[in-house]
C-alpha cells in the first residue's frame, strides 16, 4: 500500500470539492458544538450535585408549642427512616448563634429585633442520597409538633431545572444536526464517486483493491471531522467562558454552585472526536458499498 | 486460460439470454477475434471473464481460477492478470502520457522505484518514447489508444482483452494497433479482441469465434470476418 498516493488523491479531491468539502466541515462542526454542549450541561449538573451531596440536610422545624413527648416521637422516626444518614437536634441557643452568624452583616436591624426566645427547634437531617429528600419529608411533615420542613435551596432546583432542559434540549438539536452532517457527507462522498467515476473505473480495471479504491473518499470525510472537531473544541472553550463562566455567574449565585473548569472540555475532546470520525467513516463506508461496487 | 463450459448469463432486465450455454476454450498465447454484430455478446463474453459479471449457469476458469467460486475480494487479484483497452480509450484527462501508464502501477501498490523503470519501457515498446510528458487531448487517436495499451500492458498480463480497440481510429492507424498486439500476443500474452473490423480480421487470419444472438456460430482457427460479407 502507497499511503503517500492515497493521500495525495485524499488532497486532491478535498480541494476539487472545496465548497462541500467547507459545508460538511462547518456541519460536523455545528453538530459538536451541540454535542459537547450538551456534555458540559450535563458535567454541571454532576458537578454541582457532587458539590452538594455530602451538605444537603433537611430541617425539620418545630412548633413552638411542641411537646417532649412529640418531639421524641419525631425523632425516633426520623431515625427509623433508611433514607436518613444522621440526625442532630438544633436547640434555640444554636439556632440564635447562626441567626446572628447568617444576618449580622446583611441585617442588623433585623439581629437587634429578635431574641434568642424566637428562634425555632429544629432537627438537621444529613441524608444518604440528597435526591431521596422529598420520601423523609413527606414522612414528618404532617406530625404533631411540626411546622414545616426545608430542603435544597430553591435557587439549587431551579439551576439543576435550567441545566437538565438546556441539556435537552441541546441534545436534541445536536441530534438533528447530526443526521445533517450524516445526510451531507453521504452525498459529499456520492459526488465525490461520480465525478471520479473515471479514475474508479480504470482502478477497478487494473486491479486495485477495494481498501486502495475508497480510502481517499473516506479519508477524505475523516479530514473533514478532524478539522470540524478542532474547530468544536475552539468552540466549546469559547461557550465555557461566556455562557458558564460569565452567564451563569449572573443568572445564579455562584457561591450556590462550582462551576466547570477547563478539564471538563478537554475530557471531551477524544469523545467528540472519536463520535465524529465514527459517524463520518461508517457514512462514507456506507455510501461507497452502494454507489461504488466492484 | 481462458473456458467457459455451457456457459448461460441473463441480464435481469432481458428475456433472452446474452450469452446461451456458451461452449469456448481458449489456449495460452493464443490470439483470438470475437466477432458478431451489436448484441451478439462480445461485449458479456468480456465482462464475464473480467469478472464484471457473474455467469448466471455454467462454468468459467480465466487463469487458472474458478470464476464462479473467486471470493469478492480476491477479483482485484485476477484483474491484475488481465489487460484491458476499450475503444474509447479511457484516459485520464489530467495526467500525462506517463502519468497514464503509471496509475495503473500506483494503484495496485507497486513501488515507486519499479514504476519509473518500467514506464518508460512500454511506452517505448508501443512508440511513445519521447511523448511521455504530452497531455492525451495534444495526441492523435491512435496514440492515444498507444498509451491505453502501455497502460493495459505495463503489469505484464496474462491476457489481454480488447474491446473494438480499433473501432475509432481510421484504417492505417488501426494497421499500427494491430501491429501492437500483434506484437504483445508473440511475448506469449493472451489475446481477445471484440471487433467489427472485417478488413482486420481477414488481414490477421488468426482464429476467429462468431457469436449469433448469444450462441457460438463458428469457431476457426486462422479465419475471416464472415461468409456473409
Amino acid at each position: 500500500m502507497r499511503w503517500s498516493f492515497v493521500f495525495a488523491e485524499m488532497r486532491q479531491g478535498l480541494r476539487r470539492n472545496l465548497t462541500m468539502t467547507v459545508a460538511t466541515t462547518l456541519t460536523i462542526t455545528i453538530a459538536l458544538v451541540f454535542l459537547g454542549f450538551a456534555w458540559l450541561c450535563h458535567a454541571q449538573i454532576n458537578r454541582t450535585h457532587d458539590y452538594w451531596f455530602g451538605k444537603i440536610e433537611i430541617s425539620v422545624f418545630l412548633k413552638q408549642t411542641s411537646t417532649g413527648p412529640q418531639q421524641e416521637a419525631i425523632e425516633h422516626e426520623l431515625n427509623s427512616l433508611p433514607q436518613v444518614k444522621q440526625v442532630f437536634f438544633e436547640d434555640r441557643s444554636e439556632a440564635w448563634v447562626r441567626f446572628k452568624k447568617e444576618f449580622a452583616k446583611s441585617s442588623p436591624a433585623l439581629v437587634a429585633n429578635s431574641s434568642e426566645a424566637q428562634m425555632p427547634q429544629s432537627y438537621r437531617v444529613k441524608l444518604k442520597n440528597p435526591r431521596q429528600f422529598n420520601v423523609v419529608a413527606q414522612a414528618v411533615q404532617n406530625m404533631p409538633g411540626v411546622d414545616q420542613v426545608a430542603a435544597e435551596p430553591d435557587a439549587l432546583k431551579r439551576l439543576f431545572s435550567f441545566f437538565d432542559r438546556l441539556g435537552q434540549m441541546v441534545l436534541v438539536a445536536a441530534i438533528i444536526v447530526l443526521v445533517a452532517a450524516v445526510l451531507l457527507i453521504f452525498n459529499n462522498v456520492r459526488l465525490a464517486a461520480y465525478t471520479r467515476r473515471r479514475e474508479v473505473g480504470i482502478m477497478r480495471l487494473v486491479g486495485a483493491s477495494d481498501v486502495y479504491i475508497q480510502s481517499p473518499f473516506v479519508l477524505e470525510v475523516v479530514a473533514c471531522a478532524v478539522i470540524g472537531s478542532a474547530l468544536a473544541v475552539g468552540a466549546l472553550f469559547l461557550i465555557k467562558l461566556f455562557v458558564f463562566d460569565h452567564g451563569i455567574g449572573y443568572a445564579f449565585n455562584t457561591n450556590l454552585i462550582d462551576i466547570i473548569d477547563s478539564g471538563t472540555v478537554i475530557e471531551a475532546i477524544p469523545y467528540l472526536l472519536f463520535t465524529a470520525i465514527l459517524a463520518s467513516a461508517v457514512t462514507a463506508v456506507g455510501t461507497l458499498q452502494r454507489y461504488l461496487r466492484v | 486460460m481462458i473456458r467457459l463450459q455451457s456457459v448461460t448469463k441473463v441480464y435481469p432486465t432481458s428475456a433472452r439470454p446474452a450469452l446461451d450455454n456458451v461452449d469456448v476454450e481458449i489456449e495460452k498465447g493464443e490470439f483470438v477475434f470475437l466477432v458478431g454484430q451489436s448484441g451478439s455478446g462480445k461485449s458479456t463474453f468480456l465482462r464475464l471473464v473480467l469478472r464484471e459479471e457473474k455467469v448466471t449457469r455454467g462454468g468459467i476458469w480465466v487463469a487458472g481460477k474458478d470464476l464462479t467460486r473467486l471470493s469478492h475480494w480476491k477479483v482485484p487479484a485476477l484483474r491484475r492478470q488481465i489487460g484491458t483497452v476499450f475503444q474509447d480509450f479511457r484516459l485520464l484527462p489530467n495526467k500525462t502520457v506517463a502519468e497514464n501508464v503509471a496509475f495503473a502501477l500506483e494503484v495496485i501498490g507497486k513501488p515507486r522505484h519499479s514504476i519509473a523503470k518500467v514506464v518508460p519501457e512500454v511506452l517505448d515498446l508501443v512508440g511513445l518514447a519521447g511523448k511521455e510528458d504530452r497531455m492525451p487531448n495534444e495526441l492523435s487517436g491512435g496514440e492515444q489508444q498507444r498509451v491505453a495499451v502501455a497502460r493495459a500492458f505495463v503489469n505484464r498480463p496474462m491476457i489481454l482483452l480488447a474491446d473494438e480497440p480499433t473501432g475509432n481510429l481510421d484504417p492505417a492507424t488501426s494497421v499500427g494497433i494491430m501491429r501492437l498486439l500483434d506484437r504483445i500476443n508473440r511475448t506469449g500474452t493472451t489475446v481477445v479482441m471484440a471487433t467489427h473490423d472485417s478488413h482486420i480480421v481477414d488481414s490477421m487470419r488468426r482464429r476467429v469465434i462468431e457469436l449469433e444472438e448469444g450462441h457460438v456460430t463458428r469457431d476457426q482457427s486462422r479465419g475471416v470476418y464472415g461468409y456473409s460479407r
